[in-house]
């Protein structure tokens, strides 16, 4: 099966929650330096739940395509769910068979969204590894 | 017999398509005389060097010696200036952490270019933190060399004590006017090392002719195995230098108190060294040596117009430097206008291309060019025009593929 599916492509040229949020809200930014890809994610969380998120991405269209997927299905999930998310459940939304070589593009928006989460709770970021 | 027959595995396939390996300015790959020479090696003579008496060793010592003379024939060197080490890298450590450390000091300058790979960035970096040194960087012209007014803006006006820069860009694929900038340094009495990873398979380096005072490249860029550097250095400077790792083979006598160092090389080559690849990496050498100069350059000059002609026909990419003809290796930079560099990778690999999207170890260089990432093509004597077709057919099917 192709990883370059219409859905992947669709997502890069028009990822859905694209753009910023308005105070208040809790941002972080990840970089993956080895590719160049960036984000930032901005979220409001209201109640235990994230409410709100929006993203801004400069990356290939795995990296791009698995945070807009995954901006859909965070919504109104609460903290707990968020953080217990790992590689294979973004592979699993993301629905097509990437490679491992790839974990990086697939990992981006997902450890922004948990590090977020965690510095806002006073908590150790995670990093890539954490996630695998 | 077709160039390619001689490395076994152009022959695989990767997911049914014939390889194509277009990522040579990574690491190339590797002939079977040195494959051979390899095992051989395991098979046949096995043992350390320079250490016991017998006749295994003997061998091994002949041969890892062997190479060594070849090695210093290869850059008309002296056999006690050529030092091995694991890899380019190491090579530029190695200076940066014995000369850098015994004879600059702060406030001197240290002149690199904006186009280095970060193995000769990084080491001198580390020189910043430690004794204060200052680095400058020369600029690249519109089409990617180096800026020679640049250069010699810099030499002429800041205190540069050393200069340390390559001979070819491995994004661009440029090859600076690299003898131009050694001789204005040399003028100026401005110690001088020159990084030609990417050059020494593909055109002869005669370190008497540049007067450079280090030289340094990988064998695995030239047909060779991984884990074998080499270190070209004047010998008076040699000699003067501290020796870098402490050790085994490096020393001449150990006292509870003090030590003396071994004479050249061996100074410079502590512990038990990467003998197997040392003895194989002859056979790339030779391999090099057996189908000329003339005719390397002959084919890479052929690939390298084609390449880049074939690349400027396409609309829907943007290209990074330019060919001037003569004066190019045959690498092409770019990025697709409507897909990332890793995509595209990513899906030509699916179609047994193999190429590089990144930012190919050049971060400051990215910075100036402004994108994240580029996809790179890099060929040599072994890849053909048809091959250059595939990559365009492929080319076009990704492009039409994230079209909207
Ligand atoms: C110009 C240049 N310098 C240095 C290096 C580093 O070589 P190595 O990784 O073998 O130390 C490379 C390899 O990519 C290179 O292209």
């Amino acid at each position: 099966m192709d990883i370059y599916a219409q859905n992947i492509i669709d997502h890069y040229h028009a990822p859905h929650n694209c753009g910023r949020l308005t105070e208040p809200k809790l941002s972080s930014s990840q970089v993956n330096i080895s590719c160049g890809d960036k984000i930032v994610v901005d979220v409001k969380i209201e109640a235990d739940k994230i409410k709100e998120l929006k993203f801004e991405a400069n990356g290939c269209a795995i990296s791009v395509a698995s945070m807009s997927l995954l901006s859909d299905y965070l919504l109104n999930k609460n903290k707990a769910e968020v953080l217990a998310l790992k590689y294979q459940n973004i592979l699993d939304i993301l629905g097509v068979p990437v490679a491992e070589r790839r974990y990086k593009c697939v990992l981006l928006g997902l450890l922004a969204v948990q590090n977020i989460i965690l510095k806002a709770e006073n908590q150790t970021e995670r990093t890539w590894d954490d996630l695998m | 017999m077709s160039i390619n027959k001689k490395f076994p595995i152009l022959h695989t396939k990767i997911n049914g398509h014939d390889l194509v390996y277009f990522d040579n300015a990574a690491t190339t790959q590797k002939p079977q005389v040195m494959i051979d020479a390899l095992v051989e090696f395991y098979q046949k003579y096995n043992a350390n060097v320079h250490r016991s008496l017998n006749p295994l060793a003997d061998t091994a010592t002949q041969k890892y010696e062997e190479t060594r003379l070849v090695v210093a024939d290869f850059l008309s060197a002296k056999k006690q200036e050529i030092i091995f080490t694991r890899n380019t890298t190491e090579s530029i450590n190695l200076v940066a952490k014995t000369f850098g450390r015994g004879f600059l000091k702060a406030g001197d300058v240290v002149l690199l270019s904006i186009a280095e790979h970060h193995s000769n960035i990084v080491p001198w970096l580390q020189l910043k933190e430690e004794i204060g040194i200052k680095l400058e960087y020369i600029s690249l012209d519109k089409n990617g060399y180096l800026d020679f007014e640049a250069a010699k803006k810099i030499l002429d006006n800041k205190k540069v004590k050393f200069l340390s820069i390559q001979a070819a860009s491995n994004v661009f694929g440029s090859i600076h006017d690299y003898r131009e900038i050694l001789k204005l340094a040399k003028a100026k009495n401005i110690f001088t090392l020159l990084d030609v990873a990417q050059i020494a398979g593909h055109e002869s380096i005669n370190v008497q002719e540049l007067a450079c005072d280090f030289l340094v490249f990988s064998a695995h860029k030239v047909f060779g195995p991984t884990g074998v550097g080499v270190l070209y250095g004047r010998k008076d400077l040699l000699q003067m230098m501290p020796a870098f790792l402490g050790g085994g083979e490096m020393i001449d006598r150990v006292l509870k108190d003090n030590f003396t160092s071994a004479e050249l090389p061996h100074k410079f080559e502590a512990g038990t060294p990467n003998i197997a690849d040392v003895i194989a990496f002859k056979s790339s050498l030779d391999f090099i040596k057996n189908l000329t100069w003339d005719y390397i350059q002959k084919i890479e000059q052929e690939l390298t117009d084609y390449l880049w002609q074939e690349m400027l026909k396409l609309d829907f990419i943007d290209i990074y430097g330019q060919n001037i003809s003569g004066r190019h290796l045959p690498i092409i930079s770019f990025n697709l206008k409507n897909a990332h560099a890793h995509d595209v990778a990513e899906i030509l690999g699916e179609q047994a291309i193999i190429v590089r999207a990144g930012q190919h170890c050049t971060q400051i260089l990215h910075e100036s060019l402004g994108v994240p990432a580029t996809v790179r093509v890099s060929l040599t004597i072994y890849n053909t025009k048809k091959e250059i077709d595939i990559l365009i057919k492929n080319l076009k099917l990704i492009y039409n593929k994230f079209k909207v």
